[in-house]
């Protein structure tokens, strides 16, 4: 079921690669087989019985010799993020109806994505989790190159794949530490948690999870990995955006709660005090530079900078056993997770609002724009409850998630969360700026739009971007559907990281 | 059953091949010469078949000069294929030349040379199999008789020369301190012998075989033959003696060496030279046969951490093994490529490739990512080998500089991938042939196959082997 699941986008790549039809054509296929596969996502989480464990595994021989299996799992922390996925994909492929460069490429690409993020949520196997995490830059780069704005977008998806190339291997070294520790060799995720071979090897411990804390760090990314961000968001086109905020981002953090911490957890909690500093310093500074942008898509990158450090804040609060419980650290993770889930949905319909942008004014310069809510209701409406939801205001999934991180994180860190919370701070009076300055006040547009005025949202545009912030809606006025999955793979991460 | 014949079938096949392509080649009217072709594509599919029908027994033949062991077995299937990629890649460009017999020839006995080095278990046999690899190969690198083709085989020769008659010093040496050739009898009697003496015999013939794997120091030839021999024979400098020269190291040094001689170290620094060198030397270059060159030379780098650690990690051999076979095939691919479009020669010329030979495109992105590691191809299973048994060995410093190396290397393999997908109409300059573009395709899709079906290959690999 979940290898059907995964592979089923690669499948139809591999199809679509066969065949010659019209570039329309390509894209309704495409949103045929996200839509399927979404459907699929959904049978499962019908079938998931909450607080059972990995579930839907399956473990066939792959390199025995070199203690590597085939083995895909799911559970509460994983399926959030497959679900995700494939929401986002589907958001994604109707959003591209429009595109007309290589489209067949395009797809085909993005399919192979698809496969690539929901392989990489499902491995239980560090070596499948490391051949995803590696063909997620590759697919990436190759989003930008190819679709990006030109010669600085080559560029600037060369140091996109330098940068996360260095984690990736990083990633690799520290994969290997933990694999010549166990007894017998295994990359075997559930075997390696259940062994915990780590246990007591003191500086080991600590540069096994130095190499994997640079890996993950780099693609999540925190400061000071960050910088390889900003310019990737500015040149990727809008779907690539969405894909590398919305799922890509999240891969580092995944790797966090999945890997990091329950397979090094004493060197975890030694040095958990790390990653809360690192985790505040990101959400502060990135919201500082995030107010300091002028451009729309650098600062929601750099929104994503703030956001994803109140997950590592989470995650380094959950190390800490001292002055706290075990219910306070499984809140803290269980935000860690709803923020994956809630940024993925909201900062994905920011970028794709950023795309409607470009596409009608050709700049994402904020200043270029002044009084879009006139000629375009619509797109101001869909702008402002993004960016609300963004900022964290409540019945939105970003109240809950942030709630619970610093509820969580409190109790034993509250130096750290007091300069965090400054973070929401920031960033709502940015998003608040940003409305106010393109949204509102006389209509002024770019030289470069064309005698028929500013365009709304067309039909796609419209139902890509508006069922993401509905379910960010849905998430945050009835947050159990989601807890409900989180809560108990919390509680067993908690249980694991304090062993 | 000391002398037994048998055992060396796929040597045998080759040789006899060359002494029928010989004598065959000088009756043959030009438009029938194909057939010698055909004799030397037999000679590997049926060394290939006697090789996957031998047992697995490890032993030794020809009074224990000549071992036949898991190593053995690997590095004949590698060499065995890799030859006849190279040989499927020569013959639109050999086809109705004046001298097509002798091209096959001098490439069926340097490829007895390479495996003759990769079964040595004697320093003689191991001298003799260097000579039989190198000399056919000087010959073969100024084939064309063009004025680059001919300084490279001078290059080729005179850094060839210089090196075998060091390692043959070598050879001398430690017959002199260990008072024998054979390595199960030099293990037992270095120990006693000068130290000094062994570890110059030991460096002297160690330099011979870095020559023919191309490392660094002695890797200057590499760059000037691969860009001026044709294409198929760049490939097969930079491919098939590796895979002798590298399965000799590991034998020798792990067989014939006792415990006490710290060599591990020596190579450890080699390998870190070759990685290091290898890629900046690389960065910069806009001729695709001199960058692959250079990414050759690198690769030796990877390649020696595994010898570095063969005594101190099990998982050496192996690892060693699954690379070079990852690596030949994703290196013959790569200048399968390059052969197929013989007047792209600058990384300029494989602009817009992709929308016009998208099949080639695909080859070389499957290729040049290989090098560098990416999942899934069979080059990051051997990677993720020897990287693992670096670290078990005791050289993490080697690993990480191998993991900083790797990304370096990804700077110049991208600078050649990006200009494939920029749009730009075909060159008429490109060229096309349609042989090295079928090896191209079989060579990418093995070398994914590789990665993809690892678990497959790697049991075969990890038998024991005779010492």
């Amino acid at each position: 079921m979940l290898s059907v699941i995964v592979f089923l986008p690669l499948v139809a790549c591999a199809a679509l690669l066969l065949v010659r039809l019209r570039d329309r054509t390509y894209i309704q296929v495409w949103i045929a087989v996200a839509a399927a596969d979404l459907l699929l996502v959904l049978v499962a989480w019908l079938g998931f019985r909450t607080g059972g464990g990995l579930q839907y595994e399956q473990r066939l021989r792959w390199i025995p010799g070199a203690g590597v299996s085939y083995h895909v799992g799911v559970d509460g922390l994983s399926l959030p993020l497959v679900a995700l996925t494939c929401l986002l994909f589907l958001a994604v492929a109707v959003h591209s109806l429009g595109e007309e460069r290589r489209v067949r490429s395009y797809v085909c690409l993005f399919l192979f994505l698809q496969t690539v993020c929901l392989g990489l949520f499902a491995a239980q196997d560090l070596i499948l989790f490391f051949v995803f995490f590696d063909l997620s830059i590759v697919g990436m780069f190759f989003v930008i190159a190819g679709w990006g704005h030109g010669e600085r977008g080559r560029a600037a998806a060369l140091k996109f794949f330098l940068y996360t190339f260095v984690g990736s291997l990083a990633l690799l070294l520290g994969f290997i530490g933990l694999y010549l520790a166990a007894t017998p060799h295994t990359f075997d995720l559930v075997e390696l948690t259940r062994a915990d071979p780590l246990a007591g090897r003191g500086a080991y411990g600590a540069l096994v999870l130095l190499a994997v804390g640079v890996g993950l760090a780099v693609k999540t990314p925190t400061v000071p990995f960050h910088t390889w961000l900003p310019p990737a968001h500015t040149e990727a086109p809008a779907a690539g955006s969405a894909i590398l905020a919305g799922i890509l981002l999240k891969m580092g953090t995944y790797g966090l709660v999945r890997i990091a911490m329950p397979l090094l957890p004493a060197s975890w909690r030694d040095y958990a005090l790390v990653f809360i500093v690192v985790g505040a310093v990101s959400a502060v500074y990135g919201a500082l530079v995030a107010l300091a942008q002028t451009d729309f898509k650098r600062m929601i990158a750099y929104t994503s900078v703030n956001h994803m450090g109140y997950v590592v804040l989470a995650a380094g609060a959950a190390g800490v056993l001292a002055g706290t419980d075990a219910g306070a650290r499984a809140l803290a993770v269980t935000g860690a997770v709803t923020q994956m889930v809630s940024h993925g949905l909201i900062t994905g319909a920011l970028f794709l609002i950023a795309g409607v942008l470009h596409d009608r004014g050709a700049t994402y310069e904020m200043d270029a724009y002044s009084g879009l809510a006139g000629p375009s209701p619509r797109l101001a409406a869909a702008t402002g409850v993004a960016a609300f939801a963004s900022l964290g205001i409540p019945g939105f999934s970003g109240f809950i998630a942030e709630f619970q991180i610093f509820t969580g994180s409190l109790a034993s860190q509250a130096v750290a969360t007091a300069v965090a919370v400054t973070g929401i701070v920031i960033t709502a009076a940015l998003f608040l700026r940003a409305l106010r300055g393109m949204f509102l006040g006389p209509v002024r547009l770019p030289s470069s739009v064309g005698a028929n005025g500013f365009r709304d949202l067309a039909t796609a545009e419209t139902l890509s971007i508006v069922p993401l912030l509905a379910l960010a809606l849905v998430i945050g006025v009835a947050p159990r559907l989601l807890l409900d999955v989180v809560e108990p793979a919390s509680r067993v991460l908690v249980g694991l990281v304090s062993r | 059953m000391k002398e037994d014949l048998l055992a060396l079938v796929p040597e045998l096949a080759l040789l006899a091949a060359a002494v029928a392509g010989l004598l065959t080649g000088s009756w043959l009217p030009r438009r029938r010469q194909w057939i010698v072709a055909a004799l030397a594509a037999a000679a590997c599919v049926t060394g290939v078949g006697a090789t996957a029908g031998a047992s697995g027994r490890a032993r030794t033949v020809f009074s224990g000069t000549f071992a036949v062991d898991t190593a053995t077995h690997a590095g004949r299937l590698i060499v065995l294929l890799s030859l006849l990629l190279v040989c499927g890649m020569s013959a639109a460009r050999m086809r109705r030349d004046r001298r097509e017999a002798e091209y096959y020839v001098l490439l069926l006995l340097t490829g007895a040379g390479a495996l003759a080095m990769i079964g040595a278990a004697d320093l003689l046999m191991l001298f003799a199999g260097y000579l039989l690899a190198s000399v056919p190969a000087y010959a073969l690198a100024g084939f064309a008789k063009d004025d680059a083709g001919t300084e490279a085989a001078l290059k080729y020769y005179l850094m060839g020369a210089l090196l075998g008659t060091v390692m043959l010093a070598g050879v001398a040496a430690l017959y002199g301190a260990g008072h024998a050739t054979l390595y199960a009898v030099l293990r037992t009697g270095l120990p006693a012998a000068p130290h000094a003496l062994v570890a110059a015999g030991l460096v002297a013939v160690l330099a011979g075989l870095l020559f023919k794997a191309g490392g660094v120091p002695a890797h200057f030839w590499v760059p000037d033959v691969a860009d001026g021999a044709t294409a198929p024979i760049a490939a097969y400098v930079t491919t098939l003696p590796k895979i002798g020269a590298l399965i000799a190291a590991h034998r020798f040094l792990h067989q014939a060496l006792p415990s006490g001689v710290d060599w591990p170290l020596l190579v450890a620094v080699l390998a870190a030279a070759s990685m290091t060198l290898g890629n900046l030397a690389a960065f910069f270059q806009t001729s695709v046969k001199r960058l692959l060159a250079y990414s050759a030379i690198s690769q030796v780098g990877y390649l020696l951490m595994a010898v570095a650690v063969a005594t101190r990690s099990d998982l050496a051999r192996p690892a060693l093994l699954f690379y070079l076979a990852a690596y030949a095939l994703t290196n013959l691919g790569a200048f399968a490529v390059v052969a197929a479009l013989p007047r792209a020669r600058a990384i300029a010329d494989y602009r817009g490739l992709a929308r016009h030979r998208p099949g080639l495109a695909a080859v070389l992105v499957v290729c040049l990512l290989g090098l560098v590691g990416t999942p899934p191809t069979g080059v990051f299973l051997g990677k993720l080998g020897v990287f693992s048994a670096a670290m078990d060995g005791g050289y993490a410093w080697l690993a990480v500089l191998a993991v900083v190396n790797t990304v370096a290397s990804l700077f110049y393999y991208l600078r050649w991938l990006t200009p494939l997908f920029r749009p730009a109409p075909l060159s008429p300059r490109i060229g096309w042939r349609s042989w090295p573009a079928g090896v191209a395709y079989v060579a990418g899709t093995l070398s994914l196959a590789l990665g993809v079906a690892g678990g497959a290959v790697l049991p075969f690999l990890q038998g024991r082997d005779f010492r």
